[in-house]
C-alpha cells in the first residue's frame, strides 16, 4: 500500500533518513521504534508529503505521491504535537476539517468524540485546552473520516490512563477492519497487544523490519520491551 | 481553493486590524481633503501619505499574518488539499481584504473629492501597491522559518523601497552627472514599484515640470498610452515574480 524507495533526507548536517526502502501493506499494524531523533517522525511526514525527501520516491497504492494530494483523503494523521489555529473552537476545527474532506462521501466515525466526552468542550477555544485534550482532538480528527491508513505519532503521550485505554481499544477495532496502521511510541508495554510488525530505526537507518512473532522468537523474549532492550544493548 | 479562501477571509475580518486600518485611511483622506482648500493639493498630500502608509501596513500585516497562520498551514498540509491552493488562498485573502480596506478608506473619498482620471489612477496605484507588498511579504515569509527574521526582513524591504532606493539613485545621479542619464532613470523607476506609482501619478497631475528635464523624458515615456500600459505591466510583474518565487519555495518547504 505504501512503498518507499531509497528515501534520503538531510537537515543541514544531520541525516534524518538514510536510504530507507520499505513497503507497508494493508492489514498490518506497524510499530515504528527507535531512539529519539532517529527519523521516525521525518519518515511519517515524508509519507504525508509534509517533508520533501532529497532523494528517492514514495508510492501510495502504486502511484508516486510527488505533487499528489488526493491520496491524503485516505490517510488519517495524528501528529505528535497537534497545532491548531488558536482562536478557533474545537467545533470550528472539526467543522473545518469536515468542510475540506466532506466530498469523500465516507461515513463519519464520531466514536472517539463520544467516548472522550468532547461534546461538552466543543465551544472551548484551542488555546485554552490542556495538552491531553488537544491530543484527544488530534485523535478524533485522525479517525473521523474512516481512512484506510492511520498514522499515529505518539498517540498516547499526554493522555490519562482511561483515555489511553479507550484509544487503544479503538486502534484494535480499526486494525481488525483490515486497515494499515503506523504507530510510533516509546511506551513499548502498551504496544504488545496492538502491533503485528516492528520497524526499528537508528540514526536515520532501517535496522530491521520483521513480524512481532519473529522478533520474539529471535530474541527468546515474551515481551516487546524486553526484546527491544536486548537488541539495543547488543 | 474557495473553501480555504473563505476561512482566511473570515479570519482576517475577525482580526479587526484591517478594520482599524480602513478607518485610519478614511480619517486621513477625509481630513486631508477638508483641510486643503484645493482638492488637487489635497490629492498630492494624500499621495505622499499613501505611498508611505499603504506599503508599510500591507507588508508588515501580511508577514505577521502568514507567520501566525503556521498552525493553520500545518493542519492543512496533512489533509487532502493542494499546497498551491493553501498558499494562493493566503495571498488571495490578504490581497482582497487589504485592497478592500484601501478602496473603502482612500478610494471612496478620492472619488468623492477628485473623481477624475488622476483620482482613478491614484486608486489603481494604491491597489497595485497593496497587492505588490502582500506579494513581497509572501516572499519574505517563505524565505525564513524564524518569525523575527522574517518580520525584520519585511521592514528592511519596506525601508529599501521607500527610502534607501531613492538615496541610491540620487547617489548614482551625482556620481555620473556628466553623462546623459535620462533613459537610465526610466529604467531605474521600474526597479521600484513605489517610484513607478509615484511617477505615474505626478505625470497625471501635470506637475512633471517640477521634475526638470528627467520629468520631460518621463512625460515622453509614460505620458502616452503605451507608457501608462507599460508601467501598469511593470507593476503587475512586481506582483507576479515575488509570488511565483514564494510559491516555488513553499511547495518544497518542510513542515
Amino acid at each position: 500500500m505504501i512503498v518507499t524507495k531509497n528515501i534520503t533526507k538531510t537537515f543541514g548536517k544531520l541525516k534524518a533518513l538514510n536510504d530507507i526502502s520499505v513497503s507497508f501493506n494493508k492489514g498490518e499494524c506497524i510499530a515504528l521504534l527507535g531512539p529519539n531523533g532517529c527519523g521516525k517522525t521525518t519518515l511519517i511526514k515524508s509519507i504525508l508529503g509534509m517533508v520533501v525527501p532529497d532523494k528517492g520516491s514514495i508510492e501510495f497504492n502504486g502511484r508516486s505521491i510527488n505533487r499528489e494530494w488526493l491520496y491524503r483523503s485516505q490517510v488519517g494523521y495524528m501528529p505528535q504535537i497537534g497545532r491548531y489555529p488558536e482562536n478557533m473552537t474545537i467545533a470550528n476545527v472539526i467543522e473545518m476539517m469536515k468542510d475540506f474532506r466532506k466530498d469523500s462521501k465516507v461515513h463519519l466515525d464520531e466514536d472517539l468524540i463520544q467516548s472522550f466526552d468532547l461534546g461538552a468542550l466543543m465551544n472551548k477555544k484551542m488555546h485554552t485546552l490542556s495538552g491531553g485534550t488537544r491530543q484527544k482532538v488530534s485523535a478524533c480528527l485522525a479517525f473521523l473520516f474512516n481512512p484506510d491508513v492511520l498514522i499515529l505519532d505518539e498517540p498516547t503521550a499526554g493522555l490519562d490512563p482511561v483515555s489511553s485505554e479507550k484509544l487503544k481499544d479503538k486502534i484494535i477495532l480499526e486494525k481488525e477492519k483490515g486497515k494499515l496502521i503506523l504507530i510510533t511510541s516509546h511506551v513499548l508495554s502498551e504496544l504488545d497487544d496492538l502491533i503485528t510488525e516492528v520497524f526499528y530505526m537508528q540514526d536515520g537507518r532501517l535496522m530491521f523490519y520483521k513480524k512481532l512473532s519473529e522478533l520474539k522468537a529471535d530474541t527468546g523474549e515474551e515481551k516487546l520491551s524486553k526484546a527491544i532492550a536486548k537488541i539495543m544493548v547488543a | 481553493m474557495k473553501k480555504i479562501l473563505k476561512y482566511v477571509i473570515v479570519d482576517i475580518i475577525q482580526n479587526k486590524i484591517v478594520l482599524i486600518y480602513t478607518f485610519l485611511l478614511l480619517l486621513i483622506s477625509l481630513s486631508v481633503f477638508n483641510l486643503e482648500s484645493n482638492a488637487a493639493k489635497g490629492l498630492l498630500s494624500l499621495l505622499n501619505i499613501i505611498l508611505i502608509l499603504v506599503p508599510l501596513i500591507s507588508i508588515i500585516f501580511s508577514t505577521i499574518y502568514i507567520y501566525n497562520s503556521s498552525e493553520f498551514i500545518e493542519l492543512l498540509v496533512s489533509q487532502p488539499v493542494k499546497r498551491k491552493s493553501i498558499w494562493l488562498s493566503l495571498f488571495g485573502g490578504l490581497a482582497a481584504s487589504l485592497s478592500l480596506a484601501f478602496f473603502i478608506g482612500a478610494g471612496i473619498p478620492i472619488l468623492m473629492y477628485h473623481g477624475d482620471a488622476t483620482g482613478i489612477t491614484m486608486i489603481l496605484t494604491g491597489l497595485f501597491l497593496t497587492v505588490i507588498f502582500v506579494s513581497i511579504a509572501m516572499l519574505a515569509a517563505s524565505i525564513t522559518r524564524d518569525k523575527a527574521k522574517g518580520i525584520g526582513l519585511s521592514i528592511l524591504l519596506w525601508l529599501y523601497f521607500s527610502l534607501i532606493f531613492d538615496a541610491l539613485v540620487l547617489f548614482f545621479l551625482f556620481q555620473f552627472q556628466d553623462y546623459p542619464l535620462e533613459s537610465a532613470m526610466v529604467f531605474f523607476s521600474f526597479l521600484n514599484p513605489i517610484d513607478l506609482g509615484r511617477v505615474q501619478i505626478l505625470l497625471q497631475m501635470d506637475i512633471s515640470a517640477l521634475m526638470g528635464y528627467t520629468g520631460a523624458i518621463f512625460r515622453e515615456f509614460f505620458g502616452n498610452q503605451v507608457g501608462v500600459a507599460l508601467s501598469f505591466f511593470g507593476l503587475s510583474i512586481w506582483i507576479a515574480i515575488p509570488l511565483f518565487i514564494s510559491l516555488k519555495k513553499f511547495s518544497r518547504k518542510d513542515l
